[in-house]
């Protein structure tokens, strides 16, 4: 047995679970800051200097609010569904490579060969915390919400799975490590002008992965039930959706559910298009301990950044009809991801590099 | 009484019908013809016309004196001929002969031919001049004074006065908040002059100690030397004062009377049964004034009548049903309290129990009460007379409210008859169960010590007395105003008391106490000789009652209406 | 009759709704921007900022009892504002002056004087139908208690927020 890796291990879980929680804090924050700012509020600054410290305020909150049961409901499954809209979300996590070495260590828990299989295979287990939330709670609510939910995901499921695979066609590889190397090697996928931009070849190839990047990133955000597309819960036609039952923490893994799912996505978008924790004219952890830090840093800055999108956009746009959110799903995304393997499939085959 | 004059009507042929010119004669009010009996008085002939009339000094059960002007209007009477017959217009109408000067309506009775003009513009004028002099010395004492919101000053102040007052002198100073009696108080200054209550005090009080001192502006009403408005009937005085001179010293700075809800109801005190209104705010009585009812009590009532409700908010009310477990009384639910009586009862047969009944009771309450007893198989039940000083106007020597009623339906035949014989069988110990319903049996000569070595002694009362503390159960019960139910007055008059205030604590209605106890003893809800459905309401006691006893056929307690029926004449009762 | 609403005829960008978009969020960060820089007026920071000192003379606060120059409690009693009052926030049980007193010419006066501040809608009808100049609202706005208890307003206390008004209609005095 291998201490040394356990160790290793360990202490890279616990701090990144320590600096994704601390982020979904904080991103809560940033979400009712933002919000506020976009419609000229000011939002909380009560707590804490410019109120810095509303996060653990609500985390107070939750977790000294009365954890009731109510009385009408399958007990197990309700106490279960939390736990699965949350656990699935960080599980993800594991296989994102979060920075390049640190002390020579590479700095992703489980660097596996079947990385983004193993990220859709855990996600798709996020859903089953929503329908069980909303056939547990044996109420008309949760219930359509948990219907709605159901359709949704594994509607956007397609898509998600179909837009990433150009990506694999062009790297050869599952391994997430891979696709960042490939990128530090070659150019960010959707910015040819990193890297040797005065090959063609690259350009030709930037369109499919522009495609791909745009359907990825907003099959992301139906995954998280993010504005436009948050009908599982939508508050005007369904009070709180599925988690209209839940009280207290239960409510409160839910909703930090959300913002870990929120997390997980943008980590994964920045890997598979945005270069990872790669910045140009940055040296990588080899170069000292120093640059490795600097290394976590620009990816996490980088998800900062996708997360600030996410929040703009649920601000900005209305959400979507029911029956508009399945067309768009069904006959559109998919058929544009679909044909944008051919397209990346010929452009590989007939313009070789 | 008012016959309206249709306009195609001819004149003359109502002139020669024998039969109507006979009783009646034709008044011009406001340009229409109507027809009233002679003898009516002017001011009462425009009300029924339907033009109001404003006064003060005129109250129609007292004399006309005249002496407020209030009610001038503008008067014509036909326009002779040389014939001596009145001369006819081309409506075929006698033509009226208008009066330059205004009239006073209250002191004038209608003619024939008689024509007024109450709204016209020399009218209204002299109504503002009125209402002018009026308020001159009149204080601004509204927010203070108790009339505020019934005062005839301030309502015929909005509709005839003027908004600002001309006068730039000094008011003239009068004495305020004196004591004319032990129950009214008197501030001079609001005083208009009427001589209402002067006449009061002549005509229907006979007790003259009113009048008028000084002269002029300076005049003010005083009682005479040595002598006090202290009459049994003195608060009439400030019932018919139309503005706030006058006021009840009981009712003095009490409640507002815009906040008081009013019930109709009668006074319970003696026999009479005065027609009252209840003023009442949030479950608390605040006064009780007269309701006129020609055949009961015309408008007035007496002192103590009307006085005669505090005893209803007292803090000796029984709040709890209570009773007796060990060697003294503990408080419990109804059905404990009505099951611990009813097993009680079980224990004796019936020439074991007395039933002390009172002629406080509705007739409801009665005839449940003489229902128990036959379900008990009682023999000796009576009632508790009462009596006290009465007087020739309208208080009865009979205390009781429904002694009638409890003679109609045999709860006894002599009333206090059967007294004697409830004491010594208590007192020799063959009676063994004693239910007290509204008595006190301590007033009827026997000793708390007798009471307590009953082994049975079932308590149904308002008010904690020293009777209570001997008792095995204790049953709270409701008052007059906090009731229900119908009571036979001293001249055969059914009348109804309405619900004006709810019982306090968890005192219950005494026929649902009664109805429970039946139920409770018998097991049943019906009569014996099943009747069609049981008593869940005052209504069914009534109905039920009504089955029995003849006098009550086909009414019920809505069709008795708030003046009440005449169920049998005086002469049955005297 | 049913009204039909046609549908605008959209052409292919507008279809895309790609342009909409981009022309919403750009909304949306530009009020982010000039929210960020400081360039948007924002509400008053309350308890920080207060508006005391430009509070109109008009402002409806809290209802409180008055005392005149004489120092006599200007309310009478007469219950015309525990009447008025939409909520019924006003409880006033009377009393009766005692004749030796130096105001025994008024006769009556608040025994008890209670606003409920849980109730109150600061109307002002009571401040209106008062015939004694007696009852006024004040700036008082931040009424705060810890209990129901607390938010009922005794004599003592409105008279405390009252204070004296000077200027009122002396009515009562001996020449009147």
């Amino acid at each position: 047995m291998d201490y040394f890796f356990l160790t290793i291990s360990l202490v890279k879980i616990v701090a990144l679970l320590a600096v994704v929680l601390g982020m979904m804090n904080y991103t809560v924050y940033a979400e009712r800051r933002i919000s506020a700012l976009i419609q000229d509020r000011l939002g909380p600054n009560r707590v804490g200097p410019a109120g810095l410290f509303q996060p653990i305020a609500d985390a107070a909150k939750f977790l000294l609010k009365e954890d009731f049961t109510p009385g009408h409901v399958n007990k197990f499954y309700y106490w279960l569904a939390p736990c699965l809209a949350m656990i699935p979300a960080i599980t993800t996590l594991a296989v994102v490579p979060f920075g390049s070495t640190l002390f020579g260590v590479p700095m992703v828990i489980a660097d596996i060969n079947v990385g983004v299989l193993f990220v859709f295979a855990i996600a798709s287990l996020g859903v089953y915390g929503i329908v069980i939330a909303g056939w547990s709670s044996n109420s008309k609510y949760p219930f359509l919400g948990g219907v709605r939910s159901t359709s949704q995901m594994i509607s956007y499921e397609l898509s998600l799975g179909l837009a990433v695979i150009p990506v694999f066609l062009l790297i050869g590889q599952l391994r997430l490590s891979e696709v960042v190397r490939y990128q530090i090697e070659h150019g960010w996928m959707i910015a040819p002008f990193v890297g040797d931009w005065a090959n063609p070849h690259k350009w030709l190839l930037a369109i499919p992965m522009m495609i791909s990047f745009v359907v990825f990133t907003i099959a992301i955000f139906a995954e998280t039930n993010r504005l436009p597309f948050d009908l599982p819960e939508a508050e005007t036609e369904l009070v709180g959706g599925y988690h209209t039952e839940y009280g207290s923490m239960k409510f409160g893994l839910f909703f930090l559910g959300e913002y870990v799912a929120m997390i997980t996505g943008s980590a994964i978008i920045v890997t598979l298009f945005l270069g990872g924790w790669h910045f140009p004219s940055i040296p990588d952890g080899s170069h000292g301990w120093g640059w490795g830090l600097v290394n976590i840093f620009i990816f996490f800055s980088k998800v900062a950044v996708l997360l600030f999108v996410f929040i703009w956009v649920r601000w900005t746009l209305p959400r979507f009809r029911y029956d508009q959110l399945m067309r768009l799903g069904w006959v559109f995304f998919f058929e544009i991801a679909l044909a944008n393997i051919f397209l990346a499939a010929i452009i590989l085959a007939y313009f070789p590099q | 009484m008012l016959v309206e004059h249709e306009q195609e009507h001819d004149y003359e042929t109502l002139m020669a019908d024998p039969a109507t010119s006979a009783q009646l004669v034709n008044v011009q009010i406001n340009g229409v013809w109507h027809q009233f009996p002679k003898g009516t008085r002017l001011i009462e002939a425009c009300e029924q016309a339907g033009s109001y009339i404003p006064r003060y000094c005129y109250h129609k059960k007292l004399t006309s004196p005249g002496n407020c002007r209030m009610c001038l209007i503008e008067m014509g009477l036909p326009k002779m001929g040389p014939d001596r017959k009145p001369e006819l217009g081309e409506d075929g109408k006698p033509v009226i002969n208008w009066m330059p000067r205004p009239q006073i309506s209250c002191a004038q009775d209608v003619s024939e031919g008689l024509g007024v003009r109450t709204d016209s513009p020399l009218a209204q004028e002299c109504r503002k001049g009125v209402m002018e002099f009026l308020l001159i010395n009149h204080p601004l004492d509204c927010p203070i004074c108790d009339q505020a919101g019934e005062c005839r000053l301030q309502e015929f102040s909005v509709e005839y006065g003027n908004a600002e007052s001309r006068f730039l002198e000094n008011k003239v100073k009068k004495p305020k908040n004196i004591e004319l009696g032990p129950r009214v108080t008197l501030d001079d200054e609001r005083c208009i002059l009427c001589s209402r209550c002067i006449r009061f005090c002549q005509e229907i009080a006979h007790d003259d100690v009113l009048g008028f001192i000084d002269r002029g502006s300076h005049s003010v009403l005083t009682a005479h030397p040595g002598k006090r408005l202290e009459n049994n009937y003195s608060l009439n005085t400030v019932d018919i004062c139309p503005v706030g001179a006058l006021t009840s010293s009981d009712f003095r700075f009490q409640m507002r009377v815009w906040f008081l809800k009013e019930t109709k109801s009668f006074c319970t005190s003696c026999a009479t049964g005065c027609n009252t209104i209840i003023g009442t705010r949030q479950d608390a009585i605040y006064r009780q004034t007269p309701r006129e009812n020609n055949a009961v009590n015309s408008s007035w009532m007496c002192d103590y009548g009307r006085l005669n409700f505090g005893y209803l908010q007292s803090d000796k009310r029984l709040l709890q049903p209570e009773i007796l477990s060990g060697d003294k009384l503990i408080a419990a639910e109804w059905n404990v309290a009505i099951t611990h009586a009813a097993v009680q009862l079980k224990h004796f047969s019936g020439w074991e129990i007395a039933i002390l009944a009172s002629g406080r009771m509705t007739n409801e309450e009665l005839w449940l009460t003489s229902r128990l007893a036959k379900i008990l198989g009682v023999e000796l039940i009576d009632i508790v007379p009462r009596q006290g000083p009465g007087d020739d106007i309208l208080l009865s020597t009979d205390r009781n409210p429904n002694m009638n009623g409890a003679q109609i339906l045999g709860v006894t035949r002599w009333p206090g008859a059967r007294l004697r014989d409830i004491t010594d069988g208590i007192i020799s110990g063959r009676v063994k169960a004693l239910v007290a319903l509204g008595e006190n049996p301590i007033e009827i000569g026997l000793t708390f010590a007798q009471l307590q070595a009953l082994p049975a002694f079932v308590v149904m009362n308002l008010l904690e007395d020293e009777s209570i503390s001997a008792a095995t159960a204790v049953l709270p019960s409701f008052g007059f105003a906090e009731k229900r139910g119908s009571m036979i007055n001293g001249k055969g008059r059914l009348q109804r008391l309405n619900r004006s205030v709810r019982g306090p604590g968890e005192a219950r209605d005494d026929w649902e106490i009664l109805r429970d106890l039946i139920q409770a003893y018998s097991g049943q809800n019906s009569e014996t000789d099943s009747r069609p459905g049981g008593i869940h309401s005052i209504e069914d006691v009534f109905r039920q009652m009504s089955e029995s006893f003849p006098q009550f056929a086909g009414l019920s307690l809505s069709k008795i209406g708030d003046l009440g029926v005449q169920i049998f004449g005086t002469e049955a009762t005297r | 009759m049913a009204i039909t609403v046609s549908r605008p005829k959209l052409n292919w960008s507008e279809r895309l709704y790609l342009p909409a978009i981009a022309a919403g969020m750009a909304i949306t960060i530009k009020h982010f921007k000039n929210m960020l820089f400081g360039r948007t007026k924002v509400t008053m920071q309350y308890p920080e900022e207060k508006w005391d000192s430009h509070m109109p003379e008009h402002y409806r606060g809290a209802p409180a009892l008055v005392r005149d120059d004489t120092g006599r409690v200007r309310c009478v009693a007469c219950q015309l504002c525990e009447f008025i009052c939409p909520p019924r926030a006003i409880k006033i049980i009377p009393g009766e002056i005692p004749a030796g007193d130096r105001f025994a010419k008024v006769e009556k006066f608040p025994h008890e004087f209670d606003i409920d501040m849980i109730r109150c809608i600061y109307c002002g009808l009571c401040e209106e139908v008062c015939p004694e100049q007696a009852i006024y609202l004040r700036k008082d706005y931040a009424i705060t208690g810890f209990t129901r208890a607390d938010m009922v307003h005794n004599k003592e206390k409105l008279l405390e927020i009252g204070g004296v008004m000077h200027g009122v209609v002396l009515k009562w005095n001996e020449k009147k």
